[in-house]
């Protein structure tokens, strides 16, 4: 059998600013080929850091200090810079959160579609050109002619997004990470671009991992789903065992805690103080 | 509704001269020392000086003055230099070239050796190596431009004689220019010992112009470069692979550079404004040099020639920054 992906194996990380306070607690996880995994969470739990981990953008304030994040079986923790720069340009790629800030604004959107083309794959301008046209068709943009020729001031949100995504998939890579992709944009336009990511993957045969705190998101497009607090992994498993028959106590608050479309007058239930004491006593957070 | 916006610029150019104009002339008048008395020996009989003042047409009235002169300027005639007994605006078709050399060549030192800077600082970023270059950078900030050029005097002028102290061309080299920029023309008709001897003249008083001018190009385009190395696109980019050198020239450069552009513009300005002492401390042939003299002869026409010169330049340099402004932000080129 060959390796997975993607495995991330008892990774441990503590932010060097205050005083050593640990960020990821012995995470581990695995990802297959072609597979949509969703990383859950609230603000702090350390789902972010486990991204910028595997894209090597892990700000200067976190250390790693102990663990594997292993690629098609291949280390990145220990692989010199440059070979992990090659392989993250060519393999790896994301899908940012907000599509205001994500294109330089002073560069037309051909030029920033194609340069990853011209500089991974050596595609001349016209090839690379032509690549363009059909990426931005695959991601329903009606016109792409003038997309290409606008600057992102000219494009909506979605559209951007679009041309994100896009962008992200123009490499054809094994793994796209997606950074709570949709949380900038319109509720309209967030299920479309869910559903474009979930379309993308599929014809493209890659993985996804979707950084997100909504679990209605994980259940839409996530094929499982890891569910972390306080840097370490709560709950893991397929998406609809975890969701229709979650074991940890934490997740089966969470899931009471959303939103009940079916009973809208119920109300939102919290999730309960003496949970999160139970869940910091486990985690040894005293 | 490009060519509207030109001609409303050139229409507010015109007016911005005209005010130039007038208030140059009113305070030259106001301002004590007789022009006539300059001329004219000790002693000279009441009716000889009224006759030169009748001459010069001083006697009129200030308004009736000031409309003489400008019916003549709008003609293209400057009147004629008191001190020099020349025509003011021969003087300035041989003198603003020579200035004009310099101060270019100062400003492409400056933008050169400025962006240079910044752009090493932002590849340094978070090393040893930044607050260093910042030092040195905030050191040269504080010099300014006659102090650069009375040190580069006494160093490479004095205490290690490579360059000529003064002037801007050897006599061996005086040979037959069919136009008043000696540097650009030598080039172009490939004289490069005369161009060479040429440079040799410039390159300090250029130091001591563009110094000043690199150190604040360098800490306003570090800056803009760092809050631009922060956003997500370089993120992005940088996750496609590329360099770090490109990401700053290629990504962060065209979003930081306005206004560095807008500010190079002023500070231009600024520095010709500052060819008037360095071409002194130099003894350079330029308008600045000749804007001392006329001002101590009290040479009211060549003085409100050069004034108006200069006034000229300065719109003309925020003209060129404002379009280069709208050409490098993609946001402003509509309406």
């Amino acid at each position: 059998m060959t390796a997975p992906l993607l495995s991330i194996e008892n990774l441990n990380a503590i932010s060097t600013r205050e005083n050593g306070a640990p960020i990821l607690r012995d995470v581990s996880l695995t990802l297959e080929r072609g597979e949509v995994l969703g990383l859950v969470g609230e603000s702090g739990a350390g789902k972010s850091t486990i991204a910028k981990a595997l894209l090597g953008i892990l700000p200067r304030t976190v250390q790693v200090t102990g663990g594997a994040i292993r690629f098609e079986g291949r280390d990145l923790m220990t692989m010199p810079s440059r070979a992990l720069r090659d392989l993250i340009g060519t393999h790896i790629a994301l899908i940012p959160q907000d599509p205001q800030t994500a294109l330089n604004p002073g560069r037309r959107i051909e030029a920033q579609l194609t340069d990853a083309l011209r500089l991974r794959r050596g595609l001349s301008s016209k090839e690379a050109r032509a690549r363009a046209l059909k990426l931005l068709q695959e991601v329903h943009i009606r016109d792409p002619e003038r997309v290409l020729r606008a600057y992102p001031h000219e494009l909506s949100g979605g559209m951007r997004q679009r041309v994100l995504i896009a962008s992200a998939f123009a490499l054809e890579p094994k793994l796209v990470v997606a950074d709570e992709p949709t949380t900038a944009l319109d509720v309209t336009v967030q299920k479309q671009i869910l559903r474009l990511i979930r379309d993308m993957q599929r014809t493209h045969g890659t993985a996804v991992i979707f950084v997100t705190h909504d679990l209605g998101v994980v259940a839409q497009i996530c094929d499982s789903v890891t569910l972390l607090y306080a840097g370490k992994v709560i709950e893991a498993g397929r998406t609809a065992d975890v969701l229709t028959a979650p074991r940890h106590a934490y997740t089966k608050a969470l899931l009471a805690a959303g939103p009940r479309y079916d009973r809208p007058d119920s109300g939102l239930e919290p999730v309960p103080p003496s949970v999160f004491e139970a869940l910091r006593a486990e985690i040894g957070l005293g | 509704m490009i060519a509207f916006s030109i001609l409303k610029r050139l229409a507010m150019a015109a007016i911005t001269l005209f005010g130039v104009a007038v208030i140059v002339f009113v305070l030259l008048r106001v301002v004590p020392g007789d022009p006539i008395a300059m001329m004219i020996s000790p002693g000279a009989s009441p009716e000889s000086i009224a006759a030169l003042r009748a001459q010069y047409g001083l006697d009129a009235s200030l308004p009736m003055q000031f409309l003489v002169w400008l019916k003549a300027v709008a003609t293209g005639d400057f009147g004629t230099s008191i001190s020099l007994r020349r025509d003011v605006l021969g003087l300035l078709a041989e003198r603003l070239p020579a200035t004009l050399e310099l101060a270019f060549a100062a400003l492409v030192l400056a933008i050169l050796l400025g962006g240079a800077v910044a752009v090493a600082g932002t590849l340094l970023r978070r090393t040893p190596g930044e607050p260093v270059l910042d030092t040195i950078n905030g050191l040269f900030l504080a010099v300014p431009d006659f102090v650069w050029a009375l040190a580069l005097v006494l160093l490479l002028g004095v205490a290690f004689p490579v360059f000529p102290l003064s002037g801007r061309i050897d006599p061996v080299h005086q040979v037959d220019f069919a136009t008043p920029f000696y540097l650009l023309e030598s080039l172009l008709r490939l004289r490069f010992s005369t161009a060479a001897d040429i440079a040799a003249h410039m390159v300090m008083p250029v130091l001591a112009l563009g110094l000043p001018l690199a150190a604040i190009i360098a800490r306003v385009l570090k800056g803009a470069l760092m809050e631009a190395m922060v956003q997500d696109y370089i993120l992005l980019a940088r996750l496609k692979g590329m360099s770090s050198l490109r990401l700053v020239l290629q990504e962060a450069l065209r979003n930081a550079i306005g206004p560095t552009i807008a500010l190079t513009g002023v500070q231009f300005t600024f520095l010709i404004g500052g060819t008037v002492i360095v071409e002194r401390i130099f003894a350079y042939p330029g308008i600045g040099n000749m804007a001392i003299d006329a001002v101590i002869n009290r040479d009211l026409p060549l003085i409100q020639g050069l004034v108006l010169a200069f006034g000229a330049l300065f719109i003309l340099i925020n003209l060129l920054v404002d379009m280069l402004v709208v050409a490098f932000n993609p946001r402003l080129r509509h309406g």
